[in-house]
């Protein structure tokens, strides 16, 4: 029998799927990271056409969540390597906590513009 | 009297759930509901215990989805609207309705050199070795040293559902207790055993073993020592 979905209830099977899905997501939008600045090579023109076009609403708010993506990944990458590196007892859903916090401060820092 | 409604695996690998009815009583283990079912409603029910007090690990089974060890586990902790829902330990082959073939979970034990190697040299007319209690390497020893092998960590791995060969977390919390065994003669031996593609570098870290036992043992905490020991021995030539 394989493992039941149920078993995967608790916090540190959450955070690696947020891990695990923050990367692909912004493994996905590296691409796209790379396109928009090479479209300086093309001239200023070209760039800051791309760069107006990214100040509706819908791509500010796609921006504010790219963060929070960016945030979470680092801070779950950071427990990651505390949990491996560091002497460890029974304080990891500690940094979990630690982790979501500092991840959701970070986005509502820029999605405040603070 | 109140009764519980509880489904159980009946079967091998294909089979059904099936119901019964079970009155329930307080202070009542999960163990006692699959017994009252074996012993006063089907006596064909097959299923595995032995202490009935959380030393022998060997009545651990899925209960509603989660892998426990049923003679510590109390109905009113688990039972959700006076229902209960007993599988078989995952990731390893049924026997027979709740009964696992455990042959693959203690092979893997081998495999990754749980038994205690004495040092070169040593003979039986030695004196005992002291060892500090207190000493970093004792006191990690001690951490993982309650294991009963219930294989509730086995069964909750995500890993070992992936990749069947991975050594999983009981066996590797075994070696990283005798790598910290100062006695222990075999460490290089060990430490190349545990470092393959299904050793200790093969957890994902989602902390299933830790979450799950009963023993609250963190071999997630012992894989994460392999790790660094292994990197170690690997920076050092010694692998």
């Amino acid at each position: 029998m394989r493992n039941d979905y149920r078993s995967r209830n608790h916090p540190a099977w959450w955070a690696f799927l947020v891990h695990r899905l923050s990367g692909l997501a912004l493994s996905l939008f590296l691409p796209f990271h790379f396109w928009a600045l090479g479209n300086a090579l093309q001239g200023e023109a070209r760039l800051d056409t791309l760069l107006k076009w990214t100040e509706q609403p819908l791509l500010k708010f796609a921006e504010t969540m790219l963060v929070l993506l960016l945030a979470a990944h680092l801070t779950g990458g950071l427990r990651l390597l505390a949990l491996e590196f560091l002497p460890w007892r029974g304080w990891q859903k500690t940094l979990l906590a630690w982790a979501a916090g500092a991840a959701f401060a970070a986005g509502l820092a820029f999605a405040l513009a603070l | 009297m109140d009764m519980l409604k509880v489904s159980v695996w009946r079967g091998a690998a294909s089979g059904e759930y099936r119901s019964y009815e079970v009155p329930r009583q307080e202070s009542q283990s999960v163990l006692d509901v699959v017994t009252y079912i074996q012993r006063s409603i089907d006596p064909t029910l097959s299923y595995r215990f032995a202490c009935r007090v959380g030393m022998c690990g060997a009545c651990a089974m899925t209960v509603n989805g989660v892998a426990r060890w049923t003679c510590r586990t109390h109905v009113a902790k688990v039972a959700k609207n006076n229902t209960l829902q007993i599988a078989p330990l995952a990731n390893l082959p049924v026997i027979k309705d709740l009964v696992t073939d455990m042959r693959e979970f203690f092979d893997k034990w081998a495999r990754a050199r749980g038994q205690f190697v004495s040092g070169a040299g040593t003979t039986r007319k030695d004196d005992f070795a002291r060892v500090a209690a207190d000493s970093p390497e004792r006191v990690a020893a001690n951490a993982g040293i309650e294991c009963i092998g219930c294989g509730v960590c086995y069964a909750s791995c995500d890993v070992v559902s992936w990749n069947p060969d991975y050594l999983g977390p009981a066996a590797l919390n075994r070696a990283w207790t005798l790598v910290n065994d100062v006695r222990d003669g075999a460490r290089a031996e060990r430490l190349a055993a545990v470092a393959g593609d299904a050793g200790c570098h093969a957890c994902h870290t989602h902390l299933d073993c830790s979450e799950r036992c009963p023993k609250n043992i963190a071999p997630t905490a012992s894989i994460a020592g392999l790790k660094r020991a292994v990197m170690l021995a690997a920076l050092k030539g010694e692998l």
